[in-house]
């Protein structure tokens, strides 16, 4: 079993009338399966209101499934006592960097967490030390976080999360508020905190250049998983990615494009340079033709 | 010409420790009915501007002309003027407060002191422009998509019948289908009814399919100001301000360097398309430079 998994999960947000009887449910999340392998990179996509964002939440238990199971590091998300310890385990960053600084400085707001939780004063330091370089923002240490673009909000809010020793970062649109550069280093970030720290990232974006360097890609719609697989099997699915309100990124749609209109370009093709490569056989392959 | 901005400067906390220069001597011309794209990274002074464009905020220094009369000029109503500069604000959704959707789109108008017919003649054109259909008027706007919502929020400002629509990040947070749809009515409303645009936006790939012009903010200044084929020209001094240009341009950037001969300012999918399959019909690779353009 992976570090985290979900099995059947059915999730309703129900309205109330004002004598507490249902008026009306709303399926968030229908009868999901998942497992997601610890240390891995993962990618949900799906159109605003397919269930990303509930998804999130059931995995440090701000939500609670309405029917199946969650389990993080083998502990169920609906055993209340266990709450917190899901918690440490699995961090989240949200869209908006202002909702989520609460420090005066940087420092103060990196160790709010493992303060929160008790951990001894030498040791709080120690964790803001590590969390603020794994960050790359150690240099910002006694600045006030007002004074900081989005993006460098966005990784404080980050070392916030690392400081206090997760095994998965759950992120949510991160970067929808972000400058291009700002964007960049906060997924420049989050792949490092991967890779180096093995940080098992569920990343969740409308952004598909975001997600060509994910190890997996999960797609939504209505509740449910409906595509799974490596960026370059999605992403060689245009229509049907385009189906369900999605995009790929423009390198992806002009080999698809050139395709249609009879070249020969492989299916799929995620980077510039694969593009580039690509592009140039093809067209040594029509001089080839030509020559003979 | 309806927007002529002079050597606009604008200090926060103006003799103070924290004094920050937003905006440093910025001069520009917008005539009637352009598309204008609004370009800079975080902190470059866009939102600063656009503000000052409704009269928002009073400048520290310029001049701000609209239709040829000066907005801070003596007994200027700013009150006329935010009726015909609307104001979008980024996530707008998170001013929609009344009990349905039609409701709240009639708040603006309303306050015009219009009759109750007009107000409600406004209202359901503004919410028919911006493609809200019928059966979600009386809905309440917090039972509605994020996309629904931001389009609500739209139509409450066009119900003021502005000549100047100013958009501040429209489509942040949506998904992609989302982002185009919303973008394709703005540009419906620039088309059908020649209302000037101003869109600020980080989606540079947006800002190539869509601005006739693009003015790129740094530091407070006007960095350049053109078509967006001239703009993306300079991709790597815009890289340098913490913007890029759209993938598309790197693709043609790349393949010009292996000898592809294509024209470089292509700047969208469909550009490119259209002088690869070009390229690949007539032949292009440096062997064959004669063949390549067409």
């Amino acid at each position: 079993m992976g570090i985290i998994k979900a099995s059947r999960l059915v999730f309703d947000y129900i309205r109330r009338d004002e004598e507490e009887n249902i008026e009306e449910v709303d399926r968030a999340i229908d009868g999901l399966d998942v497992d997601v392998e610890k240390g891995s990179f993962v990618a949900i996509l799906g159109h605003n209101g397919s269930g990303k964002s509930t998804l999130a939440k059931h995995i440090n238990a701000i939500l609670v499934p309405t029917e199946g199971t969650v389990w993080v590091s083998d502990m169920d998300t609906a055993d209340e006592s266990k709450v917190w310890e899901i918690r440490k385990r699995a961090g989240m960053v949200f869209q908006n960097p202002d909702n989520q600084i609460i420090g005066n400085v940087v420092e103060e707001d990196v160790g709010f967490g493992p303060e929160n939780i008790g951990v001894p004063t030498d040791d709080i330091w120690k964790r803001v030390d590590e969390s603020l370089e794994a960050v790359g923002m150690t240099a910002y240490r006694y600045k006030s976080p007002n004074k900081l673009s989005g993006g460098q909000k966005q990784r404080v809010a980050i070392a916030g999360v690392m400081a206090m020793r997760p095994e998965c970062i759950v992120l949510d649109e991160p970067t929808a508020m972000l400058d291009p550069n700002g964007r960049k280093e906060v997924i420049r970030t989050v792949r490092e905190l991967n890779q180096k720290e093995g940080i098992t990232v569920l990343l969740i974006t409308h952004y598909m250049e975001e997600v060509v360097h994910a190890d997996r890609v999960i797609v939504m719609d209505e509740g449910k998983i409906v595509m799974d697989g490596t960026p370059r099997e999605i992403f060689s699915r245009v229509d049907e990615l385009k189906k369900y309100r999605l995009d790929v990124p423009q390198v992806t749609e002009l080999a698809y494009e050139l395709r249609r209109g009879g070249a020969d370009m492989p299916e799929g093709i995620l980077s510039l340079d694969e593009f580039v490569e690509s592009f140039m056989k093809a067209l040594s392959g029509r001089e080839a033709e030509r020559r003979s | 010409m309806a927007i002529k901005v002079e050597n606009l400067t604008f200090v926060y906390n103006e003799g103070t420790a924290l004094e920050q220069r937003a905006l440093d001597g910025v001069s520009f011309e917008i005539p009637d009915g352009q598309f204008v794209g609004l370009i800079g990274h975080t902190g470059s002074g866009k939102s600063t501007l656009i503000q000052h464009l409704n009269g928002l905020v009073k400048p520290t220094g310029g001049k701000i002309y609209y239709n040829g009369e000066d907005i801070y000029g003596e007994g200027y109503s700013l009150r006329q003027l935010r009726s015909k500069v609307g104001l979008v604000f980024q996530y707008p959704e998170h001013q929609l407060f009344e009990v349905d959707v039609i409701s709240d789109v009639c708040y603006g108008p309303r306050n015009l002191g219009l009759s109750e017919e007009e107000v409600r003649q406004r209202a359901e054109d503004a919410l028919r422009l911006v493609g809200m259909k019928e059966k979600y008027w009386e809905q309440s706007p917090f039972e509605l998509s994020g996309g629904q919502k931001r389009r609500v929020a739209i139509a409450g400002v066009l119900a003021m019948n502005p000549e100047v629509l100013i958009l501040d990040e429209p489509t942040a947070g949506l998904d992609p289908k989302g982002r185009d749809e919303i973008l394709d009515q703005v540009e419906k409303l620039h088309d059908a009814r020649g209302m000037t645009i101003i869109l600020v936006s980080h989606s540079m790939e947006d800002m190539a399919r869509y601005a006739d012009r693009l003015l790129v903010m740094n530091h407070g200044k006007k960095a350049f100001d053109g078509t967006p084929r001239e703009i993306f020209r300079h991709y790597r001094e815009l890289e340098q301000m913490g913007l890029a240009a759209p993938q598309v341009t790197y693709v043609v950037h790349a393949l010009r360097e292996r000898g592809v001969e294509i024209d470089e300012d292509i700047t969208t999918v469909e550009e490119a398309r259209d002088a690869l399959l070009a390229v690949l019909q007539n032949g292009g690779g440096l062997r064959n430079a004669s063949g390549g353009m067409i």
